[in-house]
């Protein structure tokens, strides 16, 4: 593998609760290559979208960050507000779950488009609009000229997320964080975004994070997958090696509990009994633990650790593997 | 198919936009049977919610009727539409919002009962903890709680036993579970499953995801810009869709495989303005299929196999 271009060390957030501080990361390692895909996979709460905030410095102010991110030969940790700003854009951008949110709903979509050129390249505004409408056209979007004059509210759902995708792809970045971008949509335009995102992703050779808690999004679309689960990552692999064999429980159950196509209707889904835990409240041993069909004493004392034990070549935190 | 329990003629639903009239529902005609699940499908825009209000009388349809168990809805007048609704029910997407804040999970689920006029207290609690312990929850643990409380899914099953508790006989559901995590989603479809047993519901699930509608419907209705594209057995349309819009559907399922490659040139694009629909058939501007005939001839809904019917000249069976 190439150096990495992003390598996060050993990342814990804590979020502040009237219950306590709730440990929403919980010690997470991850390695991602330039022009590479990671997918990282799992249910609400389970830390994944404040891992992203943590790369993107992102988090909120109460919340408390420890670990390393190394982006680029950087610690992103210890950066200076101004260095971080100049690196969102041009190195690093994102893209939100709601594209109605995330665009300012009172300016043109060509002012919010020119503002990110100008801002970032220093373009002037003749230039930055000739980009822009190449940029909307790049993502699929008809009548470009005319979209930029128009407001958010005037586009469907699945044309605001292009735009969104339009306004990070705008300083080519050399890595693109997406969070859960496809799950505001209908499946067909969902298909069409995540199109769009692998194309892009493929012509500029950027390296993309793509969060989302739904296991048939990642299969075709990443290279790496990482699984959630309380805060902790508890198995990583190769996408293809994780779907051919998969080692931890929590995902097979994850997987289980997506409908089937080829099964008849009125059959019932294995769905996972419970919840996930309290985080304010740790447990002593393994989180999924009070969910899991394989559990026996030792998981509830010990936490396993985030291994490959034989060596194959995927990561899994558990002391029964599949 | 048995009896209808619910019969929807002709059905048209019309909202006045910006001077413009937009058909939101435009002549829809579908049968639920008793104890049946119907499922009705299709993109954000197309109708189906409408279609669902349209049926409990939320919306007042422009024209078409609605007969349930021999009773038409669109003549009825408001009070006794308000004692007809106690046997249909809704289930909204948003089952955080769909709970008033300010009120404990107890009264929430007692409050349909106080309404049609259950005055004994004892009674009331008794079917309460009935219906909470139907839909999973501990009735002693919850029933003090706020809606704030819960997670989505949790208070997924809260708005289940509210519908519930009456008894109706019909439940609309309109995107129950796609506001919720694959995992709980899998809980929630199971218990709607469970629940239809125990009630003798029937069920008309509204939803944009086939492949939970295939989980849980006997039949499917896929629905485009206001129209009805393809009826038939849920079996036999995943097997065999005859019309290009439910294979587009089926097509876009993300597949949990790696070794299916993701579907490429989806046809492109998205659903025309419901303000503008395109002239005949209305998925022709994204139809591969399309010809001529298409742009002037509206398709009307014809039997191509045995209890499978498809709106398009050029049915893909």
């Amino acid at each position: 593998m190439s150096a990495p271009l992003l390598s996060v060390e050993g990342i814990t957030v804590d979020l502040p609760t009237p219950r306590g501080p709730l440990r929403a990361v919980d010690g997470v390692d991850l390695t991602l290559a330039p022009g590479s895909t990671l997918g990282i996979v799992g249910e609400s709460g389970c830390g994944k979208t404040m891992l992203s905030r943590a790369v993107l410095q992102l988090l909120p102010k109460r919340a408390k960050l420890g670990g390393r991110i190394m982006f680029a030969g950087r610690d992103l940790v210890t950066l200076q507000p101004e260095e971080l700003r100049r690196l969102r854009g041009p190195e690093l951008a994102v893209v939100f779950q709601d594209p109605m949110t995330s665009l300012n709903p009172v300016l043109t979509i060509g002012t919010q488009i020119v503002e990110t050129l100008q801002a970032h390249l220093g373009m002037d505004t003749v230039t930055a609009m000739r980009r822009g409408v190449e940029l909307l056209a790049a993502v699929g979007i008809p009548a470009p000229e005319q979209r930029l004059r128009q407001y958010p509210h005037q586009l469907s759902g699945g044309m605001r997320q292009r735009v969104a995708i339009a306004i990070a792809l705008s300083c080519e970045p050399k890595l693109l964080i997406a969070d859960e971008p496809t799950t505001a949509l209908d499946v067909t335009v969902q298909a069409q975004i995540l199109d769009l995102l692998a194309r892009e992703q493929q012509r500029r050779h950027m390296a993309m994070i793509l969060i989302t808690h739904d296991l048939g999004v990642v299969a075709g679309r990443t290279d790496e997958v990482a699984v959630m689960y309380a805060g902790r990552v508890v198995e990583r692999a190769p996408t293809p090696k994780l779907f051919t064999r998969m080692r931890m429980p929590y995902t097979e159950a994850l997987l289980a509990a997506i409908p089937k196509l080829d099964s008849p209707p009125h059959t019932p889904l294995p769905a996972i009994a419970g919840r996930p835990p309290d985080q304010t409240r740790p447990l002593k041993g393994c989180s999924f633990e009070p969910r899991c069909r394989y559990a026996d004493d030792h998981c509830r004392s010990a936490k396993p650790p985030l291994a490959d034990p034989e060596r194959a070549g995927g990561l899994f935190a558990c002391w029964h593997p599949l | 198919m048995t009896a209808p329990l619910l019969s929807v003629r002709n059905l048209v639903v019309e909202y006045p936009v910006a001077g413009k009239t937009l058909s939101a529902v435009a002549d829809v005609s579908l049968e639920v049977g008793k104890g049946e699940t119907l499922g009705l499908v299709g993109e954000s825009g197309c109708g189906k919610s409408t279609l669902g209000r349209a049926v409990l009388q939320l919306r007042r349809p422009t024209a078409g009727k609605v007969v349930f168990d021999g009773t038409e809805l669109t003549g009825l007048a408001a009070e006794k539409m308000r004692l007809m609704r106690r046997r249909l029910q809704l289930i909204f997407q948003d089952p955080i919002a769909s709970l008033n804040p300010r009120r404990t999970i107890g009264d929430i689920v007692a409050e349909p009962l106080i309404i049609a006029g259950v005055s004994d207290k004892a009674e009331r609690d008794r079917r309460v903890r009935e219906v909470l312990t139907a839909v999973g929850l501990d009735a002693d643990l919850v029933s003090g709680r706020l809606p704030h409380e819960f997670s989505g899914g949790q208070c997924q099953r809260v708005c289940i036993a509210r519908a519930l508790i009456l008894e109706p006989e019909l439940v609309i559901c309109d995107e129950p579970v796609s506001a919720l995590d694959v995992s709980i989603r899998a809980q929630i479809l199971n218990l709607l499953e469970d629940m239809k047993r125990r009630y003798g519901l029937t069920l008309l699930f509204i939803a944009h995801d086939l492949a939970v509608v295939k989980a849980v419907s006997d039949r499917i209705a896929v629905m485009y810009l206001g129209k009805l594209c393809e009826v038939g057995p849920t079996e036999k349309l995943f097997a065999q869709p005859a019309h290009p819009y439910t294979a587009l559907l089926l097509d876009a399922i993300p597949v949990p495989d790696p070794s299916v490659k993701p579907a490429t040139n989806l046809s492109v694009g998205e659903p025309p303005s419901p303000l503008a629909p395109p002239s005949g058939c209305r998925f022709r501007t994204r139809c591969p299929r399309a010809d001529a005939v298409c742009a002037e001839v509206v398709p009307s809904l014809r039997e191509i196999a045995d209890g499978q019917f498809a709106a398009c000249h050029h049915p893909l069976v």
